[in-house]
Order: C-alpha cells, then structure tokens, then sequence
C-alpha cells in the first residue's frame, strides 16, 4: 500500500512545482490466474490516443472508455458522478467533441484521441480555462470540475463552428456567444454545489466578452 | 483554549490575510484533476479488488435465504460478502437505519451483498446473480396518512411563550394555513465511496466524508474493532450537503469484503442506488398560524410540524427557526413524529430551517398581504432585537433590517407591482418575492496541530474536511494572519483521522469552528517563539511580515525555529454564550421570476442574497456557499422532489435524470451582498456561517415571487407547473 | 452488465447478417441509451454489433427535393446541418431541446428513434414492469405517472416515448429505409414505425431481428413556421413532460405533432385538419380517448395551452 505519508494533500505540494508525478502504469491484463476469468472472445484489443500519447489496452468489452481512463489508465481526473449521462461529471473530447465517456465503450474509439482534463493543463500550467475557473470561483467540491471545463472548452469551439443551440434566435444566422447561450449548452454539466453563476463568468471571460 | 467570554482585539482583526478576497489554494488542483477523491486512492503496487453493492428489493421486511452460488461461480468473482452471512452488526451511533448486517430490511436498497471481483465489470455482472428470497411485511410510507398515528418526539421538542390560543382567537387579522415540503436528496456529484485495506487489525478506509472522527467511530463501533486500529482519510470530498456526516454502507462494504478478499477493495455505491440507500431530507406537513393587529404588529405565533423517519430516529426540525425569527408575545411551537419505513430521514443543508422556512417564509408573505403591508416593511415591524420566548436573552448580534432594507434598495424592490398577477412582459407574468433567510450558528470544539518548521514553512494539520466550503483556503489565512507569514508559506493538511479532531463539516459551523480551533494552536505556537525568542509575554506580541515585534524589538521568526521545528497543538471548546446569547445568522432573499402565461413553466430572472453573518473570512468562497446555496434551494423551490410509491415504500425517481436538480439554464447571474460586522460572541474568529443561511428563504422567495406574478398561491413544494395551469390567466 | 462479444462489421450487409444470426444480437451506434440500459441490465444483449463505421453519417439531397439523413448521423450534425436549419427549422429545434451538447454528439438519428421509455419503473429492475418483464404487472398505473402517457396507453403500459426528435420526424412526415439480413430493403413511414403497447408493450416498433435502419428520409421541405415548443420543469437537460411540433402555413392550416404525452409520438390527421379552427378544437382531436392518471391529468390543459402559444407565434 501507498505509505500513508504519501497522501497528505499539502500547500507545498500545490507550489512544488515538481511535486505532482502521474503515475501510469500499464494496463491491467484480463487474465487473472487465480480466479475465472471473462473469456477471450468477451475482450477486444483496442488502441486511441490519450492526451497525445497512444495507447493499447485489452478490455472486457463492458469496459467504458471512463472507466478505462480511470480504472485502467488511472487519469481520475475524469469523474464518475452517475454514470449514466445524467450529470455529466465525465465529460471528455473524443476527437475535440464533448462526449459523456461514462456511455461509451472504450473498445468503440479503435484510432480515436481522446483529451481529458489532464491533456488540457497543468497545476503549474493552467489552460485559460482552468485558470479562468480558479479566478472566478467557478466550482467548489471540484467532483464536476473537470467535465465543467472539458466541456466549456469544447462548447465555445461548437459556437465558432456555428452549431446552433436550443436558445439560438435564429437559425440561419450565425452562433453568438451570449450568457443565455453559455448557460443553455452547459447544462449538460450538473454543479450541485452550485456554481453556475461563477462558471458561467469564468467561461465569458475565456471566450473574450463581458458577462 | 476556552471561548467563554466576547472576543476582544486580536489579531485576526488585522484582516491583512483573514477576509480577504484570496483565491481557493486548492484550485489549481481541483482544476487539473490532480486533487484525489477517495475512489481514485492508486498505489502501483497494490492489485485493487472491485466491490459492487446489491440492495434490496424490497421496503420492509426479512431476508428468507439468499442464494449466490451463480454470483460466486461468475467470473472474475473472489468474494461474496453478504448480510446473512455477517450476521448483525452494532450501529454506529449517530445511523439511524442499519447499514448492513442480519435478515431485517428496514428500507428499500438497503445493501444486503457486495460482490467482490477482479474488475468493477465482473462486479457488477456478478452482483445481478444474487438471488434473494423475501418476506414482504406492510409498511407505512405515505406521511399525510400516518400524520393522526404521529407522537410527540423523545424530548418534546414543543415551546411557547404567553398564552397562543387566546392571543390567536383576539387577533384581529389572522392566517392559518397547512404548507407541505417533500422529500429532497443531497444528490451531490461525487458518489459514496471507499478503499478498505487491511493490514494485520489495522484498518485503511480512503473515503468520502465530512466527519473524519465521527466515521473512524461508528466504523469501528459496527465492525466491533478498536478505534484506534481505524485510520480514515478524506482530503477530497465531492460535495455531501448532509449525506456524508454519518457513516454509509460503502465503508462498511469495503471493510468487510477486503477483510474477505484478502485485500484491498474498492466500493462506490451507484448513482441510482443512491437515494433509497443513504439518507434524505424527511417531507413535512406544517400548520402555520398568525395573529397580528391591524398595526402590522404579530401577536400570536404558531408552527406545528409533522414528518416522518424510521423507529429511533428524529423529527425534521421545522418550527425552529420560528421560536426566534419574529416578535409576538403569544408563541406555540410542536413537533410531531410518525414511523415511516422509508429510507432514513435525516440532515440535508440547514435541517429544521430549510423546510421551516419554505413555509414560514410564505406565510409572512401571505400575512402581509392580509394586512396591505409591503412584505419587506411587515418583516421590520416585527424585528426582535430578543430571544423571543426568553426576552432576557439577547442575540449576540442581529441586523436582520439591514439585511433586508439593503436588499430591497439594490434589488429595485419598489418596482414590485403591489398587486398580484398584474406585471406581463409578453408571454411571461413576472413578479418579485422577498424572504427572510435565518439559521443558528452553532458552535463544536475543535482542533488543530501547527508546525513551524526550519524552513519557514507552517504547517496546519487538522482532521476538517473541506467538501468544498473553502476550508483548505480560510485554515491557511487564519493561519497566515496568526503568526504574520505569507500565505504562500502555509501548507494545509486535511481529512485524517491522525490529525486532530476538528468540528468537522455540517451545520454551516465548520468554517468558524475549525478555523477557531486553528486560531488556538497558533495562539499556543506564538507563545511558544515568544518563550525560544525571550519575549516575556506573547500577548502583546505583532507578528507580521515573518518577525516578531514587541516595541521596538524586532526578531526574525524564523530564529525561533534556527534549531529545531516548533509543534503546537490546541483545541477551541465553548462555553456559555450560546446559552447567554441567542447566535443566529440573518439575510434576505430578493427573486424576480417569469411564468410563462401558457404553461406556467417557472424561469429564474434575477436572484440577491444579502447576508449577516459575522466576519467574512474570504468573500469569494463565502460568496460561492450562498450562490451554491441559493441555486440549490431554486430546486427546491421548482422541481426536487423524491416522489414516494406509497404501495412498494421507495423514492420512485431514484437518479439524476428523474430527480431534477438545477441546471445552468436555470440559473441567472446571482449577487451577493455581506454586511460588514463581526460577532464577538461567535469564537475569536467573530465569524459565523453562510453556507446554510443561503438556502433558508430561497424557495419561498421564489414561491413569493410566483404569485406576485400570477395570483396564484401554491403551498405544496415544489411549485411545478401542474400546480399553477388550471389557475393561469385564459390564452386565446 | 452482462458479458458480450463485440464486432466491427465492415458492410452493412454484413451488420445486418451478423444480427440476423443471433437472437442475443444488438446494433450498437451511439450507446447512449444502450449502454444506460445494459448497466441496470434492463438490455441484455449477448453479442454488440458497432455500426458506427459503415459510412452512414452523410445527409444527402434526394430527387425528391428532400434529404436522406443517414443513420449514423450525430444529432448534433443534423442539427446543426445548413440545408436542415433552412428548410427544416422543426427538425432543428426539436434536436436542440433534446439532452445535452454531449450526448447530441453521440446520438444518431437511428438510435434516437429507438430510444426507449424513461418510465421510472422500466428503469429499476426490482418493479414489476410489462414492457421490461412481460406480465409482470405496471407499477406506475398506480404508481408515479405524472412523466407519462395519457393517450395511446393501454392497461398493461402507459409508458410514454422520450423522443423529441421523433415528433419532429412526424410532423415532417419523415419515412425510416432499412436493410434485412437478406438484403432486402424496406421503407417505413415513421408514422408505423412504433407501435402502442397493447398487451405486448415490450414490442416497441415494427423491425424485425437484425433489420438495422440506414437512413431518414425527409420529403421536400413543408414551408410555413416551424415551431417547436418544449414543456419541462428545468429550463434544459430534461425530459418533455409535453411538447408541440407544428408545422403552420400562412393560411393557418398545418400539422401538428405532440411528444410526451404517449408511448409514440403523437399525430392525429383530424387534430392536423382543425388547427385552422383553433388549439382548442386541435387539442380536443389529438387527446380523443384520453386516459390520464390523477398524476397525469394535468397534460390535457396543458397540451391545448401549450399548443395554443404555439399557434400565436406562428400567427405572429
């Protein structure tokens, strides 16, 4: 086990710049010697790219990618909140568009990129984003952050590829970055601690207008 | 260090790093996906197990057999743990419902198994072959109709002041009204979960809670393990709102079927089992009644409240905030508790004033329209500067006026149309609804170990949880300010249960206590350097800019520390003066909504919150607990609700899709406004708490609001459009 | 979740044979739905064909003066499509108003009109359920209804469907082609494409084991307003408790679609022939042998009221 000193979450490890290490370890094999294991033809040897770096992984094919970047990748940044599209905590790019991984196999993504939080930025190099959320408050537990700010990077890219939304005037003219817009295609992403108001500032300020 | 007489001058007033606007120090964590929820604990070493829960499928009753031969032949499977097996364990003491352990099923999803495989697939596959045989027993589930079989709580609960009835039956205007809330769930984002690793009798439980110390005893208690052979650790807790003071299923799961794997197990329990396994915030059925003379001036006050909970467990306290909020010589308060065999009913954010104030809140409302009197002016006229039932106790502090006169002025409250039902924009009525927003502060010891070290660095130890509430960021400013270094100098260290033993999260009492209990170890470590640097007192010592100064004698603080590392440990406990003093917290909720004159949609325009609640030790995570607070009870107010099948006795809309919760569309910009006091009477912090006071009010603020709108007076939350479409104006 | 094998079919003919062959078999496109569903082992398919790789993600003109959306379409694509904003706004708009920006990215055109009920009974394995475990009774009859259906139901299920895409699909008269195993071809109007529940509310739709949908067909645009008017509790990310599709010509006459409010979507030609008459007289046809719970009663009223906003904003 992690030796318990390990684990203390301190204000020298959030200045050390240096101090964070990832870990990733190789995936884990299906093949468990002491137990039964799930049959050969129920796994599916998969490679995507993950934040620029390729990857392969054999997976039982129930494997979601979420749960394959957590469980087998170990990047938690990317949260499991419902697991069932309902709350959007997982929220992830598979080739730049914000999908939910928790309703994706990861065996779908043969050749695929995917970008998670960990790609975006970090502690020491904050992506706009991520800095703009640390500016404004714009989260308070951090268990939707991640998918917040995956999702809002992806979403004002959506607007600048003209894809309208539920709160789009008119159609045929192009998308605008408003805060009734910010406000309607985030609410895919639940915030229960309710940070919605500072979410939506944060957001405005990345994508250059006032709020 | 003993908080029994007012604070006076002390360095926290400097207010050089305490209240000021300094971003959370954990947020370039939270931001990157580096800060570690208790799921995601990895040691590279360590070859995880995966447990997955089985609940059950019924509300009441018993266990007959339970058969998981196909669960243990599935694949992947090392272990299946279940309650027949375990037999019955001790219940911690502050469950009211058993979390796992012998026949009896005293709720729907209680968990009854956890499979424990190689990978979370083989888990959760497996977990569908436990096949369990039941008796079913009848159970009461519908509160309106056990309302006439509810008794009186242990210990009453029931007050007053003068004589109700008769000041009730000789007021000249009078209201007497039933208001309902309902079942709401903390639906927080982080799901329940814990690693249990054993090693020999000592056990290792990552999980997710808000109390630290009160998890590692009632975990220890239903194993029947010594305490001090449990270490807990929450550094990161993904929201709790309540559902995480008090030790859930997971970590007994994971402590039992790592115990029988033989090795580290990993639980979290699923979204959709959430909401009839753990707890929730009980409905209420409550009568209000007021007497006032035609002067505006309240005579008479009544609140009765029933709810409903499990044998051995407690009332939702609704009629509290009632005893104090308003003057009136003539008082009644009751509570009434019927048995529900629900899931456990117990703290969600502001317990007792949540739903006392959805109702109450209306009724003034209601009150000052029966007496022509603007809302906001009907609430002044009933100020009380006095424990009501106690004249002779004073609240500590109370400016409950400002709080709404400064609302009311920067809201534009006096562009309210008087009448109800008269403002249309369009297609939306639109109206303005004020109320007032009450909670107590309490008051918990709480401790703190600081460490000064060669290298400059104070270090604060303690077992606080930050669930969001900012604790890492306001602990490291206490810490600051204390002993005069940059707050870049102070590492915080929280959620372990080695630390010491703070308040904890809940009650809106962990900001200020723990951060109290912060304040006392560095009273202690300053009185330490002031003895290694021959100073005679510490108490007239200035630390600041990294020296110490007394007169003209300056001394670098880090000579204290040249040898050796300094260590210093204290604990904050209260003493009378919550007794003495009524501490409360006060604000007012301003909402302007819109109701779409077709289908009575209800739509959030504009939303202020002014709040007094002490010192404001950062106003941006302040800000953040009552805009949090505030949407949250915008929920309450429009769409949560856990709707009870009163035939099979569970919450029917079990997940997030179902049990709707805001979003951001239904959320505009929201402002907050903190009224510049302090409280001396609270700690030596003269904080108290926001993160509570911003959800009491809300909702019948938004109620107020919807019938200035539309005429139309719904008190059954949540106001959903069903309630408001036979009554909305003809559309052609 | 049960264990699967998975497949990557090259051809369509392929998929549609890999399915054919095997009653455990399922197309799997976005697995938005699916997956939900195979997690609470509501479905509990033995094997899972991908079709997200057989090229059927273009929208193309037809002779016709129409589109052909192909299956894979991402709902967000055929959203946010030039020539499906221009000409067919309804469309458009009922996409926007459903789920999220991320689950529209993955959603195709096909698998939102497969997507089954939201039903809260369907969705915990531990309630009897008729559409989930035949004859085993409905809990929400006497149950929670207020989401669910009031017309089109029957006693066994009164399930509504969670489209909103689909109402769309019907107000425009679109017609679903699809591939059997054989090869053979077929093309069905999406106004046959559900079925009511019946005594067999389990058998949600006409297509038989291993028929997989190809395309959408939209016949040449509709013209007038094109209105999509969505009712709900939250202002976004929820289901329709009711929502209005209309198509209204300038002389008032038009057609109308309504979701929410039964197990398909809902269209009635003669509510389409008295919208020149009114919501009121519209309303009155598309509600005909209504059959709400004390729960669900109140989407009768709102039906017409919401239907009669819709009609003044086509007039205005």
């Amino acid at each position: 086990m992690q030796s318990p000193g390990a684990i203390e979450i301190s204000r020298r490890d959030l200045l050390a710049a240096s101090a964070a290490t990832v870990t990733v370890v190789s995936a884990h094999s299906l093949s468990h010697a002491q137990t039964k294991a799930t049959t050969e033809s129920q796994s599916t040897k998969v490679t995507f790219k993950v934040n620029g770096e390729s990857r392969e992984l054999r997976l039982d094919n129930r494997t979601s990618l979420l749960d394959a970047l957590r469980e087998h990748l170990h990047l938690t940044g990317t949260k499991k909140g419902c697991d069932h599209g309902q709350c959007g905590a997982c929220t992830v790019l598979i080739d730049g568009r914000r999908a939910n991984a928790c309703l994706t196999l990861a065996v779908m993504h043969e050749g695929d990129s995917i970008t998670t939080l960990e790609g975006l930025g970090q502690p020491e190099n904050l992506h706009p984003m991520q800095a703009a959320f640390v500016k404004h408050d714009g989260f308070q537990c951090g268990y939707c952050t991640p998918g917040q700010i995956c999702s809002s990077v992806a979403m004002l890219e959506e607007i600048r590829a003209n894809i309208p939304s539920h709160v789009t005037r008119d159609l045929t003219a192009p998308a605008e970055i408003t805060s009734d817009e910010i406000r309607e295609r985030m609410s895919g992403n639940i915030c229960r601690c309710g940070a919605y108001s500072n979410i939506v500032e944060a957001i405005t300020e990345v994508a250059g207008r006032k709020a | 260090m003993r908080f029994d007489t007012p604070a006076t001058t002390n360095p926290i007033d400097q207010g050089k790093v305490v209240g000021k606007p300094i971003h959370r120090i954990d947020g370039p964590l939270k931001t990157t996906g580096k800060a570690v929820y208790a799921y995601e604990w990895h040691d590279r070493n360590t070859r995880y197990a995966y447990g997955y829960v089985v609940g059950s499928a019924i509300a009441k009753g018993r266990i007959r057999s339970m058969d998981t031969a196909a669960a243990k032949k599935a694949p992947g499977v090392i272990a299946v743990v279940t309650t027949e097996a375990v037999g019955e364990l001790k219940k911690g003491k502050y469950n009211t419902a058993k979390l796992f352990g012998g026949m009896e099923i005293q709720h729907y999803h209680q968990a009854i198994a956890v499979v424990v495989a190689e990978t979370f697939e083989e888990a959760r596959a497996a977990a569908a072959l436990v096949k369990v045989d039941y008796t079913e027993e009848k159970g009461a589930f519908d509160l309106a109709a056990a309302k006439d079989s509810a008794v009186e709580p242990e210990g009453g609960g029931a007050s007053g002041a003068g004589d109700f009835d008769a000041g009730f039956e000789a007021a000249p205007v009078k209201l007497d009204q039933i208001y309902t809330t309902p079942d709401q769930s903390h639906a927080m984002m982080e799901p329940h979960a814990s690693i249990a690793a054993w090693n020999g009798d000592d056990l290792t439980v990552w999980t997710s809670s808000q109390m630290i110390d009160w998890w590692r005893t009632d975990l220890a208690t239903t194993l029947g393990i010594d305490k001090e052979k449990v270490h807990t650790m929450s550094p990161f807790v993904g929201g709790g709102f309540g559902v995480k003071l008090f030790l859930r299923a997971d970590a007994v799961l994971a402590a039992l079927s790592a115990r029988e794997a033989g090795r580290p197990v990993k639980v979290a329990l699923p979204r959709p089992f959430l909401m009839n396994n753990t707890t929730h915030r009980p409905a209420t059925i409550q009568r209000i009644r007021i007497g006032a003379g035609r002067d505006g001036k309240i005579t008479a006050i009544g609140h009765e409240s029933w709810s409903g909970d499990l044998p051995g467990g407690g009332p939702e306290v609704a009629v509290q905030q009632t005893r104090l909020l308003y003057a009136g010589e003539n008082r009644m308060t009751a509570m009434r508790l019927a048995t529900l065999d629900l899931p456990e009913g117990n703290a969600m954010r502001a317990p007792g004033e949540a739903p006392g104030m959805m109702a109450l809140e209306i009724a003034i409302d209601e009150m000052a329209e029966k007496l022509g009197l603007d809302p906001v002016e009907f609430r002044i006229i009933n100020d009380t500067q006095v424990d009501p039932e106690n004249p002779e106790r004073p609240f500590s502090h109370r400016n409950l006026i400002g709080c709404l006169r400064t609302g009311a002025e920067r809201f534009g409250w006096r562009e309210r149309s008087k009448k109800a039902g008269a403002r249309r924009e369009g297609d939306w009525l639109v109206g303005m609804g004020v109320a007032a927003a009450f909670r107590n502060n309490l008051v918990l010891p709480s401790a703190a170990r600081i460490r000064l070290d060669r290298e400059g660095i104070v270090t604060v130890e303690t077992d606080m949880t930050d669930i969001g509430t900012g604790s890492y960021t306001i602990i490291a400013q206490t810490a600051a300010e204390m002993l005069g270094v940059p707050i870049e100098k102070v590492a915080v260290s929280l959620g372990d249960s080695r630390f010491p033993v703070s308040s904890g999260s809940g009650g809106q009492f962990g900001g200020n206590c723990s951060t109290a209990g912060v304040y006392a170890a560095c009273v202690k470590l300053r009185e330490a350097v002031a003895q290694k640097l021959s100073f005679n007192s510490a108490e007239d010592l200035i630390f600041a800019e990294s020296e110490v100064r007394s007169g003209d004698r300056r001394m670098p603080l880090a000579q204290a520390v040249a040898d050796e590392a300094l260590v210093a440990e204290d604990r904050i406990e209260f003493g009378d003066l919550t007794k003495t003093h009524q501490q409360s917290t006060f604000g007012a909720h301003f909402v302007e909504v819109g109701v779409d004159v077709a289908t009575g949609e209800t739509r959030i325009r504009r939303m202020l919150a002014v709040c007094a609640a002490g010192r404001i030790l950062n106003p941006i995570t302040a800000r953040s607990q009552v805009i949090g607070a505030m949407t949250m009870g915008v929920g309450g107010a429009l769409s949560e609700e856990l709707v009870v099948d009163k035939e099979r006795g569970f919450f029917v809309n079990h997940d997030l899709a179902a049990y709707e919760v805001p979003v951001h569309a239904d959320i505009p910009h929201q402002d907050v406004v903190f009224l510049d006091e302090t409280d001396p009477m609270s700690s030596p912090m003269k904080a108290k708490g926001v993160a509570e006071l911003g959800i009491c009010g809300v909702a019948a603020a938004v109620a107020n609001a919807i019938y200035n709108a539309t005429a139309i007076r719904v008190r059954n939350y949540p106001i959903t459009l069903d309630k408001l479409i036979k009554e909305l104006p003809e559309i052609s | 979740m049960r264990a699967f094998s998975y497949e990557r079919p090259a051809s369509i003919e392929a998929a549609a044979q890999a399915a054919a062959g095997m009653d455990g078999a399922k197309f799997i496109a976005g697995g938005t739905n699916l997956l939900d569903l195979m997690k609470l082992e509501i479905e509990r398919p033995t094997h899972l064909i991908d079709v997200n790789r057989l090229g059927l993600d273009r929208i193309e003109a037809t002779p016709e003066g129409g589109l052909r959306i192909g299956a894979l379409v991402r709902n967000t694509d055929l959203a946010a499509d030039e020539r499906v904003r221009r000409d067919y706004a309804l469309l458009s708009r009922a996409l926007l108003a459903g789920a999220s920006g991320q689950l529209r990215n993955r959603a195709t055109t096909a698998g939102n009109l497969l997507q089954r009920t939201r039903c809260p009974y369907f969705y915990d394995t531990n309630q009897p359920c008729n559409k989930r475990l035949p004859g085993s009774g409905c809990s929400a009859l006497a149950g929670f209804s207020r989401p669910l259906a009031v017309v089109g139901v029957s006693d066994a299920c009164i399930a509504s469907h969670p489209s909103d895409m689909a109402v769309a699909m019907r107000a425009l008269d679109a017609v679903v082609e699809t591939v059997r195993a054989d090869g053979t071809t077929r093309s069905i109007p999406i106004a046959d494409l559900h079925r009511l529940p019946g005594d067999t509310p389990h058998i949600e739709h006409v297509l038989e084991q291993g028929e997989l949908i190809t395309a959408v067909i939209l016949p040449k645009p509709a013209g007038g307003k094109q209105i999509y008017r969505k009712v709900r509790d939250r202002a976004s990310y929820a289901f329709a408790l009711v929502a209005v599709g209309a198509v209204v010509q300038p002389d008032g006459t038009g057609r109308v679609a309504i979701g929410g409010i039964a197990p398909k979507p809902w269209r009635k030609e003669a509510a389409d022939a008295e919208l020149p008459n009114g919501a009121k007289a519209a309303a009155a046809k598309l509600l005909e042998g209504a059959r709400p719970t004390d729960d669900n009663a109140f989407k009768l009223t709102l039906v017409e009221r919401a239907l009669s906003a819709v009609l003044s904003e086509a007039r205005g």
